[in-house]
């Protein structure tokens, strides 16, 4: 019989805290983004995978030597490296980037592409404003015309000391 | 000042100077609060489906409808217009008679309520010596809808919800019941006028604190158990039973189900705001000293009173209802059978002792 009526009054006890912390998420600022009245206001946070970049420093030189690994194992060939053979100075053929061509409509935005890199010439940007009238808009040219390969002797600038992280990782996985 | 009996007054005496004939105006002022009535019932219902919503999402940290209008204040109304437009789907292998009948039984349970509840000082339609006996006894008489809904669909899930929701308010009746009944000790009578005059310098809830607090408090989860909604909605348990009772009504046949079900949740607020806190009765202190006090009171008009206690305990009701998780249903029978019924019983003795002792 006492324990009958401790149960009760603990349960109401404990009822009575789950209302309490009800309470407090009902007072509490909501988490509720406004989206196209806040444009600009807010960016989604640094690591968001929106959108597939080749970061370019300020010479329109990018990091990307065609070798195609992104391509490979990219898991619905939303890549496609098209390289040109061309014949340097001291007569030797070499592969360039032409054209790095990226279709946004069936990237699921996995990330293998920017793990598997050597250069780490590909990132991802936290862009996520797709939106585009027609599907052919979501294939994209990622190296700007007229861009060509960074030398390897000059520093580069546009490497952050985020994307050495990532380099660590794809050391592990290797 | 902001009252109405002076208003309804000076249409009925108006419309006495302008017609004369006595039954004429009768007939008259009949339709006109029928009329009143069904509006007073479609608003309410558009208010609440829209307060449930703003306060469903803030308990979940979110902003709740935002687009329609300022604040989403006309989000309600579009679903409504929306719920106007649908079909109503024919669905072949069901029992066409009851199946039509059942949303009105429902709809027919919760409306009759409105005709017996005060909303003010002289705002009422019909005054019973039996008032708290009618509404009990009209409120429930929405399970019978209930129970025909779900077994006019002939689909399982309908019929596991109805045999579960008239287990629950079969149930939940009884203390429900008996928790007004020990409200009525003290009363002394059925009629809902009186027992708003009653509560004139106190309201019940302070006049018998232990007792009343006790009956109150159970009134409240019987109450809400009978309306199907929150920790106890297991006649609905969307997980379980897709949309219990009502899965195979569409369009305003569905509307129905879900007006009656916001509707309940006022008409069990209303009751327990009745019985319990006094009605329309402004808040007073039965003090010498606190005479300038309750004549500040008295200033708020007595319909203001109403709706404040009705929409504070709806909001503890929704409070409750996005707290706690769905019970099993021998959770809800043994929270019923072992704990709230014997505890009503021996606050029903308790609150005889009170009545006799102050």
């Amino acid at each position: 019989m006492i324990k009958y009526i401790k149960e009760i009054f603990s349960d109401i006890w404990n009822l009575l805290l789950g209302m309490k912390i009800t309470m407090i998420n009902f007072i509490r600022p909501k988490v509720t983004e406004q989206y196209p009245e806040n444009r600009g206001k807010k960016q989604p946070f640094e690591r968001f995978r929106g959108e597939l970049v080749i970061p370019h420093n300020e010479n329109n030189e990018h990091k990307c030597t065609g070798c195609g690994i992104c391509m490979i194992n990219c898991p619905n060939h939303t890549i496609n490296v098209i390289t040109n053979q061309i014949t340097t100075e001291d007569g030797k053929t070499k592969k360039v980037l032409d054209k790095y061509m990226y279709d946004l409509g069936s990237c699921t935005f996995c990330g293998l592409c920017t793990q598997v890199c050597p250069q780490k010439a590909i990132s991802w940007t936290p862009n996520f404003e797709h939106a585009v009238f027609t599907r052919s808009k979501l294939v994209k040219q990622l190296n700007h015309p007229g861009s060509k390969m960074e030398e390897k002797k000059v520093a580069a600038p546009a490497a952050a000391p985020k994307k050495e992280g990532e380099g660590n990782e794809t050391n592990v996985q290797q | 000042m902001l009252e109405l009996d002076k208003f309804i007054e000076w249409i009925h005496s108006s419309l006495l100077y302008l017609i004369g004939l006595d039954w004429v105006v009768s007939l008259i002022e009949y339709v006109l609060i029928g009329v009143a009535f069904l509006s007073l019932y479609a608003v309410l219902a558009l208010i609440l489906i829209y307060v449930e919503r703003k306060i469903c999402a803030f308990f979940q940290c979110r902003l709740g409808p935002t687009r329609v209008g300022p604040w989403g204040l006309f989000q309600s109304i579009a679903d409504m217009v929306k719920i106007l437009l649908k079909e109503i789907i024919r669905i072949d292998k069901t029992d066409q008679l009851i199946f039509k009948v059942a949303p009105f039984i429902v709809i027919i349970g919760s409306f009759c309520t409105f005709g017996a509840l005060q909303f003010g000082r002289g705002l009422h339609g019909v005054d019973f010596n039996v008032g708290l006996f009618y509404m009990l006894a009209i409120s429930s008489l929405g399970v019978v809808g209930i129970l025909l809904a779900g077994w006019a669909s002939n689909n399982k899930y309908t019929l596991i919800g109805a045999m579960r929701s008239g287990a629950q308010l079969v149930s939940y009746e009884l203390s429900a019941g008996i928790s007004l009944l020990t409200m009525v000790i003290i009363s002394g009578s059925l009629n809902l006028t009186d027992i708003i005059e009653g509560q004139a310098n106190a309201w019940y809830i302070f006049q018998a604190p232990l007792p009343a607090l006790i009956a109150f408090v159970i009134y409240l989860i019987a109450g809400h158990a009978e309306t199907n909604r929150g920790p106890f909605d297991l006649p609905e348990a969307e997980s379980e039973l897709t949309a219990g009772y009502h899965t195979e009504y569409s369009g305003i046949q569905f509307g129905f189900f879900y007006l009656a079900e916001y509707l309940n949740m006022f008409i069990i607020a209303a009751i327990a705001a009745t019985v319990f806190l006094g009605g329309w009765q402004p808040f007073h202190i039965n003090a010498d000293w606190a005479a300038s006090f309750n004549g500040i009171m008295d200033c708020i008009p007595t319909w203001a009173w109403f709706f404040g206690k009705v929409f504070a305990l709806i909001f503890l009701s929704l409070w409750v209802r996005w707290t706690f998780p769905r019970l099993r249903i021998d959770q809800l029978l043994k929270l019923e059978w072992k704990i709230l019924m014997p505890i009503s019983l021996v606050n029903l003795l308790l609150m005889a002792v009170w009545v006799l002792i102050f």
